[in-house]
């Protein structure tokens, strides 16, 4: 079956937005087909030609009742379909004792692990500058906050987007289905590093991520720096609380 | 340009401006129809600037980091390369520029001018003066705006959005005066637009002419008196927001700052709650420039003109409660999220009526494919693809995926260009004779509106395509992501058709001037229209018409009645025979 054009899907609820997406494909699509063939049709059928007189009509009541009850039975209807989805991604947090914080700053996302104590803010967190490593099969909860100005985490292949506003703590989740690289564009404006703004996530099968953590999240490992980064001697901050400027 | 065309004006019909000297006649002057031309003026200027913007970012786009061609001049440093903070104000400033000052001022400040005391049957606007002033704040914004481009920092860069606190401190983007001069310039629009709408809805309650009931006014004039409403009650909160965020920049309040304890959130309601309405009155004029086109050239009465109207009204009620969906994703409570939802499915089914209205004012027609029919014909087809591509993003889940992607620029510019800039092209075409009382030439309209729609579409429908595959809006460099470089060629392509866009567009300026000069002196009525402005001379003298102005009879769209040998019947026409009579 063709996509569509979309990358591929590794999240769970991303199908649901899949489906959804060509639904509404499908349904635009016709929708698009009968006005143009309509359209098309009476300007041909229609064209001016010697000898006739245009039809002399004002309307026609059951006609107008027509033509808005069935556009607003069907857009009802997507509504309904749309609520349970975005019930489940944005209004919903499933159980997980998995928590990452990420945090955006012109121009990185800092990511930091909880450490073996389970509780952020404290001195064994482990930070990481654009990388973030997560195991499949798991919900991931991510603390969403910025330093800085307004951000977008923006992972396409999971289907998640969700702007990073200074002053707030957003909490979002999401569990990835396939082990695999995926890049984090920024998907909100946030200054003239915006474009080239960008992270990876590293989803693990669990043993994979297992060894990962033992290797990293270790209360004396120094942070990793598998792949090379912007600026990997820079001091990365800790922010505890409210996010300041 | 202004400039040089009033000159020549002047020299032409000097002689029968005795009364009121150069100056009044042309520059400041109270007749609603030199206001309204000079409101022409402004916009296809501007649009020109825009354009050219259009196609710096576009060139970037599709070959990153070479240098453009033509700018080697202005940016000597990097040789006609642009830096990423420049992109960033292109982008910023086409987006400012198109929505501010060539959209709203063609098809609000020339067009609502122009039609609405002509088509109402009134002399003049309520307040002259006051439309005189409206033009002038105006341009004087126009001119803080382009000011913006040459103070030190550059212009504004944080989107024509300006979200806060990228556009509210200066450090983070590097602009200081350029963001600054964009709040003002925008503050003193306001003001003008403020002055204009009171004007529109004061003349429009006021000044008809006898027998002109609300329900026989054409549909444009409706539209106008809409969007009238809306920008009377959408400007002024942009133009608080726009106050508050000069605040923060220069008086060091908090509004929008979150370690001052301001809140960036704040920033979106009102920019939105303004914007929404906003997009409405840009699309609400041409929606009625079409409504007004093609019964003309389908000779026949527009289908469902009550229908029309309520529709319009529904659109301007709904309007200021689906703002939310701008801001699904921000952050914003996601429950709030659903019920903009439930609004913005809601607000689709006004815009589905309206299409099928003008399908059924095609059927049975004896349709003349003129240039201004032409022009219409594209708005609805187009319209059709910008209100379904809103209903992708009206789905809250899928709007997760797709908002701040490509395929929202996509949408933006099946309405905008595809809706109102084609609706504006029509509304030139159609009332040219009248505004100027001369014909265009109808061989380069056809060159011009040809090409125009076809670059149109080869530009702006791949938009949808690299939105569905991913592509960020607002970014310099698509290279730089590793998912989006299978996609490249269609950047190319999009650049490319957006340069023969903009070269269709040389037609119709060759056309405009020509035209205006040396066009054959249009008659009376040259589209057999019926509505009001048709029965002044072209172009009307000052008030319109002789000593007494029309006497209105009937509807706007009498076409084809039986009433009536010809197959059109002017409003202003007096019925021949009585009903009763005419039996025998
Ligand atoms: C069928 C009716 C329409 C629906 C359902 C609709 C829906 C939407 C939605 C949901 C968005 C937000 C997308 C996002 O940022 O994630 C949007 C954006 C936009 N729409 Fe529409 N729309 C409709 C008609 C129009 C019309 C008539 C216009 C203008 C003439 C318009 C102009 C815009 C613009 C300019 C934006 C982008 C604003 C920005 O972020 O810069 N829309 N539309
Ligand atoms: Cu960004
Ligand atoms: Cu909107």
């Amino acid at each position: 079956m063709l996509n569509w054009w979309l990358p591929e899907n590794v999240s769970t609820y991303g199908q649901e937005i899949d489906w959804l997406f060509h639904l509404i494909y499908y349904i635009t699509g016709g929708v698009f087909l009968l006005v143009t063939v309509a359209l098309l049709s009476f300007l041909v059928i229609y064209r001016d030609r010697p000898g006739r007189r245009a039809r002399y009509t004002h309307g026609n009541t059951p006609l107008e009742i027509v033509w808005t009850v069935v556009p607003a039975l069907i857009l009802v209807v997507l509504t309904f379909l749309s609520v349970p989805a975005w019930s489940r991604i944005k209004m919903t947090m499933p159980q997980t004792d998995f928590v990452v914080q990420v945090t955006g700053k012109q121009f990185n996302w800092q990511v930091t692990y909880p450490g073996p104590d389970g509780r952020f803010g404290t001195a064994d967190d482990k930070t990481f500058l654009d990388e973030m490593h997560v195991p499949v099969g798991k919900p991931i909860r991510v603390n969403l906050r910025s330093q800085d100005v307004i951000h977008s985490f923006f992972v396409p292949q999971f289907r998640f987007k969700q702007d990073a506003v200074p002053g707030r703590e957003i909490p979002q989740w999401f569990e990835v289905t396939k082990p695999g690289q995926y890049e984090v564009p920024c998907a909100e404006l946030c200054g003239f590093g915006h474009s080239g703004m960008r992270a990876w996530v590293y989803a693990h099968t669990a043993e994979d991520y297992t060894r990962w953590a033992a290797e990293n999240l270790r209360a004396g490992a120094a942070p990793a720096a598998p792949e090379a980064k912007k600026e990997p001697e820079k001091p990365v901050a800790k922010t505890g609380g409210r996010a300041k400027k | 340009m202004s400039a040089t065309s009033a000159t020549a004006h002047a020299h032409t019909a000097h002689a029968a401006h005795h009364e009121v000297g150069f100056v009044r006649t042309y520059i400041f002057s109270t007749d609603h129809k030199m206001i309204a031309r000079q409101f022409l003026f402004l916009g296809l200027f501007m649009m020109i600037i825009g354009g050219l913007l259009a196609l710096m970012v576009r060139w970037q786009l599709a070959w990153p980091e070479t240098p453009v061609p033509g700018l080697g001049w202005v940016l000597t440093e990097t040789g006609g390369i642009l830096e990423p903070s420049q992109y960033n104000m292109a982008f910023t400033m086409h987006a400012t520029i198109m929505i501010f000052f060539v959209i709203m001022p063609i098809l609000a400040g020339a067009f609502g001018n122009f039609c609405i005391p002509l088509m109402i049957g009134a002399r003049d606007m309520a307040f002259p003066f006051l439309n005189m002033l409206s033009f002038w704040v105006a341009a004087l914004s126009g001119v803080l705006m382009l000011a913006g481009f040459f103070v030190p920092g550059g212009h504004a860069a944080a989107g024509w959005t300006s979200y806060a606190p990228l556009s509210s401190v200066p450090e983070y983007t590097g602009t200081n005066w350029g963001q600054n001069l964009w709040c003002i310039s925008l503050f003193v629009l306001g003001v003008s637009s403020m002055m204009g709408a009171i004007n529109y809805i004061t003349t429009i309650i006021n000044m008809r002419a006898p027998g002109m009931r609300l329900f026989r006014m054409p549909l444009v004039v409706w539209s106008l008196f809409i969007t009238a409403i809306l920008l009377l009650l959408a400007l002024p909160v942009l133009t608080s927001g726009v106050a508050m965020l000069l605040f923060d920049r220069t008086l060091g309040t908090n509004w929008f700052k979150p370690s001052g304890g301001g809140e960036p959130l704040l920033w979106q309601h009102l920019f939105w709650y303004f914007g929404h309405p906003e997009v409405y009155i840009l699309i609400l004029p041409a929606m009625g420039i079409a409504s007004e086109i093609l019964p003309v050239f389908a000779r026949k009465p527009i289908f469902g003109y009550h229908a029309m109207a309520f529709s319009m009204i529904a659109i301007a009620f709904l309007s200021w409660v689906v703002y939310g969906h701008h801001m699904f994703v921000s952050g914003m409570n996601p429950a709030l999220g659903m019920s903009f939802m439930v609004t913005t499915m809601i607000i689709a089914v006004p815009s589905a009526i309206k299409t099928f209205n003008w399908l059924g004012t095609l059927w049975g027609g004896r349709i003349q494919f003129t240039v201004p029919m032409l022009n219409a014909l594209a708005f609805v087809w187009m319209f059709v693809i910008g209100g379904l591509s809103g209903i992708f993003m009206a789905s809250t889940p899928v709007d997760i995926y797709i908002q701040d992607t490509y395929f929202i620029v996509a949408h933006i510019h099946y309405v905008v260009f595809g809706g109102s800039i084609f609706g504006a092209f029509a509304a030139i075409y159609y009332w040219f004779p009248k505004m100027f009382g001369r014909l265009m030439n109808t061989a380069l309209g056809h060159l011009h509106f040809w090409p125009t729609f076809v670059f149109f579409n080869l530009t702006f429908f791949p938009m949808h395509i690299i939105g569905v595959g991913g592509q960020m809006r607002r970014i310099y460099n698509p290279l730089q992501y590793e998912f989006l470089q299978h996609q490249q060629h269609w950047n190319v392509l999009i650049t490319i058709s957006a340069i023969g866009l903009g070269i269709a567009q040389i037609p119709f300026v060759i056309n405009f001037f020509w035209s205006l000069f040396a066009g054959p002196k249009a008659p009376l009525n040259p589209w057999n229209s019926n509505t009001l402005e048709w029965t002044a001379p072209s172009p009307p003298p000052h008030l319109n018409w002789g000593p007494t102005v029309p006497t209105v009879y009937r509807g706007p769209y009498e076409y084809t009645s039986p009433e009536s040998r010809e197959d059109f019947l002017p409003q202003s026409q007096p019925p021949l025979v009585r009903a009763g009579t005419s039996r025998h």
